[in-house]
């Protein structure tokens, strides 16, 4: 019996293994290849968490200090390592904190299947302890979510879920487990993968035509611009990416999550775009005269206004989610599909070709950036600690190589904007909800996705303080995450809009920190705190150096802002750089 | 400029898939003017009837949103003008007024109503049409002690569609067929979203 019950892998149609619903949920896990799970027990998970009592040789189970910081966790994992991530939340309150992870997985498009727990089926409806009714309350933040009451339809259902998550556009699942289920027994066949739902089309065939329209365009462009987001990286497209814009000769800029698909150093990354991007690709959107735009959305923080976003230009738009063509600025070629498809494609029909005088406008506008906000950010030499020059000191000490989480804010501003990369699935960030208190659990789930690699979080002292309970997590799985506070002690962005727009008046932005390195002291974490310019690099490299999680808190300027800037309303021509 | 439009979505069985739908609109507070969900002409797929008002260019990002849901296989929308449409109504009179005061025969005649129960106390007559008409019948029937009203969803038949059988199949092969990926953006000659 036991034997039997520890090797259920080895079912099959004809010689099926009786066993219970949670441990049908395990090995959907094994055979989709899952190693780490980010979890919260409960009562209503409880048969699951007993399975995984006989799994932990096979899966690792990362204890969380709060839901939110689990899933989370999961995607930095999913982020790190382009896998799905796994979460399990128990009913209730603990499947209810789960929502503002899915929301964030959701419009950043993160593959994550997270199981929770559910009160017996005979109680769905009676305002059950802990019944909550999570499948409607997650519907407009998942992709898909399933209830399941009857356990003989989890390996089916999970083998939909990890398909769900991780193709076509990516995003978070949801299954909703009824504690019934979880102890039922069935008889298990075993576990097939699914790779067809028939009311569902991840992979659009490309359509050629459309193939040979945009070379053309591109062709004849004088004046063509590359913007490029996080869909050249969930495509695992970098390499084709590359060869297109070399081939073409085309600069290249990135949104906020398309960050690291691209080297920083590449002499066709021109920049950010968006609200806190660079001068030059976002007053050139508007001079360009063929726009390509790959694997990225037309955000509100990319476009600014939209009546005055490239007007001029031809668009040629690739994305996978046929709902992102035209939904905020219109196409003139659509081209639906992977761009891991499409990329060759188009590169085989583009002429090799170089833009010199155009890639240099972008230079001249670098230059003058350069001048007017970069070179005092980066290299102060007086004056209080600039966030620019901590991130300019982390990129000489890491040499791009490492990963960087950042949460919300100022400090994500500079991160992003300053900070180097070498190689792809590096930036990790919470673009489109911008959800503060991001950075440390997901830092947490980076390093577990990505074991061999530096995970630097980046964070301020506002976000820090919103999951900071997570540092019981990095005491207890003993995971190796360099947390860097930048503190201003302020809520800086919100100050800042409160200081250019609403005549510096400073509405409950002002933020008392504990302290950190006190803090941080009680769970066993090392750390560090620095106001003083000459200690910086020096403080840098401790952190680094140690084998364990650290905390560097740098006091930084107090209401120091950050620029360039497309105001609110503005569009991206008018950005102000200062 | 606004105008109503049907949305026709074809969809699998599923619980839950209805908030999954009603959902993209109320996010958008588009108020939905009928909804309606029935069995389709292909076994075990779902059909709603979705009537709102609304401009072109918002109906088809809808229609977009809407397919983009995992269990949803297609969504088309359509003017008046490119469907058969009908809404049916019940309207419970009290059988005496409507005996004295009003010819009930020339009312069964001339808007094609149809008495559906008749009792001592009430009758109850039913219609079956556009708008206009339904809301026609209630209006002449209101001085006369109506006591209630009701009317159904609309149900619609698209002029130009072929049913669903046949895309169904090829929904269901594992590579798809080059038709259906039939999606302005990919041939925007041919007609998109009407079959």
């Amino acid at each position: 019996m036991q034997a039997e019950l520890t090797k259920p892998s080895l079912a099959t149609p004809e010689h099926p293994i009786e066993i219970s619903g949670s441990q049908a949920v395990l090995e959907a896990f094994i055979a989709e290849g899952v190693d780490t799970i980010f979890g919260y027990p409960g009562g209503a998970i409880m048969p699951i968490y007993d399975a995984l009592y006989d799994y932990h040789d096979k899966l690792k189970h990362i204890l969380v200090r709060h839901e939110q910081g689990g899933i989370h966790a999961g995607q930095g994992y999913a982020r790190s390592s382009g896998r799905t991530g796994v979460v399990f939340a128990t009913s209730g309150p603990g499947a209810t904190n789960l929502v503002t992870g899915l929301a964030d997985a959701l419009i950043d498009s993160t593959p994550l299947v997270c199981i929770t727990g559910q009160v017996f089926a005979h109680l769905l409806g009676t305002d059950a302890f802990q019944e909550t009714d999570i499948i409607n309350i997650t519907t407009p933040v998942t992709k898909w979510n399933y209830q399941v009451t009857d356990a003989t339809e989890i390996p089916q259902v999970l083998a939909k879920a990890f398909f769900i998550a991780s193709t076509g556009r990516p995003g978070p699942v949801l299954i909703d487990i009824a504690k019934n289920a979880q102890l039922q027994k069935f008889s298990y066949t075993g576990y097939t993968k699914c790779d067809h739902i028939r009311s569902y089309r991840p992979r659009p065939i490309v359509r050629k035509s459309y193939i040979e329209e945009a070379a053309a365009l591109i062709n004849e462009a004088k004046k063509p611009f590359v913007i490029f987001g996080q869909g050249v990286i969930l495509g695992r497209a970098e390499e084709e990416f590359k060869a297109f814009i070399e081939k073409a000769g085309l600069p290249a800029a990135w949104t906020i999550l398309g960050l690291s698909a691209l080297p920083t150093d590449h002499p066709q990354n021109v920049g950010m775009l968006g609200m806190h991007g660079n001068y030059g690709p976002n007053v050139l959107t508007n001079e360009c005269d063929v726009l390509i735009a790959v694997g990225m959305r037309f955000d509100d923080r990319v476009t600014g206004r939209l009546d005055k976003y490239a007007k001029q230009a031809k668009l040629i738009h690739l994305d996978i989610d046929p709902a992102e063509i035209d939904k905020n600025v219109k196409s003139t070629v659509p081209v639906w599909g992977d761009c891991k498809e499409t990329l060759p494609m188009l590169t085989a029909l583009v002429n090799e070709k170089k833009h010199t005088e155009w890639l240099n406008t972008f230079h001249g506008y670098t230059k003058e950036e350069h001048e007017i906000v970069i070179d005092q950010e980066l290299h102060p030499t007086s004056g209080e600690i600039t966030m620019g020059e901590v991130v300019e000191a982390l990129n000489e000490l890491t040499n791009g190589n490492a990963i960087i989480v950042t949460d919300v804010g100022q400090h994500q501003m500079v991160a992003c904007r300053y900070a180097k990369f070498n190689e792809s699935k590096s930036n990790i960030t919470s673009g489109g909800l911008g959800t503060m208190g991001f950075a440390l659990p997901a830092a947490i789930g980076a390093k577990f996705g990505a074991p061999h690699r530096e995970v630097v979080a980046i964070i301020g002292d506002g976000g820090f303080q919103m999951t900071l309970q997570e540092l019981g997590t990095i005491m207890q799985a003993q995971v190796s995450v360099k947390m860097l506070i930048l503190n201003n002690r302020f809520l800086g962005m919100v100050r800042q809009w409160q200081q250019l727009f609403h005549d510096k008046r400073y509405s409950f932005v002002d933020i008392q920190s504990p302290d950190y390195v006190q803090l941080v002291k009680a769970y066993g974490i090392e750390g560090n705190s620095v106001d003083d310019r000459q200690y910086l690099k020096e403080a840098l490299q401790q952190m680094l150096d140690s084998k364990e999680s650290y905390l560097l808190e740098v006091m930084v300027g107090k209401e120091d802002n950050v620029f360039p800037m497309v105001p609110q309303g503005c569009s991206v021509s008018e950005i102000r750089l200062k | 400029m606004k105008q109503e439009y049907t949305i026709t979505v074809y969809t699998e069985n599923q619980v839950g898939l209805l908030n999954r739908i009603a959902i993209i609109f109320s996010r958008r507070k588009i108020n939905i003017d009928s909804l309606n969900v029935s069995p389709s002409e292909a076994e075990g797929i779902h059909r709603f009837t979705i009537v709102i008002n609304e401009f072109e260019e918002v109906v088809r990002k809808l229609c977009r949103q809407i397919e983009r849901q995992v269990e949803v296989l297609k969504a088309y929308f359509n003017t008046g003008d490119e469907i058969v449409w009908q809404e049916l109504a019940l309207y419970k009179v009290p059988t005496d007024e409507v005996a004295e005061k009003l010819q009930v025969e020339r009312l069964l005649r001339e808007f094609g109503a149809r008495a559906v129960v008749i009792r001592k106390d009430y009758t109850i007559f039913e219609t079956t049409g556009h708008r206009e008409e339904t809301d026609k019948l209630l209006a002449v029937l209101a001085p006369y002690g109506l006591i209630e009203f009701v009317r159904s969803a609309r149900v619609a038949i698209i002029k130009a569609s072929n049913g669903f059988h046949e895309k169904l199949k090829e929904f269901e092969a594992v590579e798809p067929a080059s038709e259906l990926i039939e999606n302005e953006f990919l041939n925007k000659q041919a007609e998109v979203f009407s079959m």
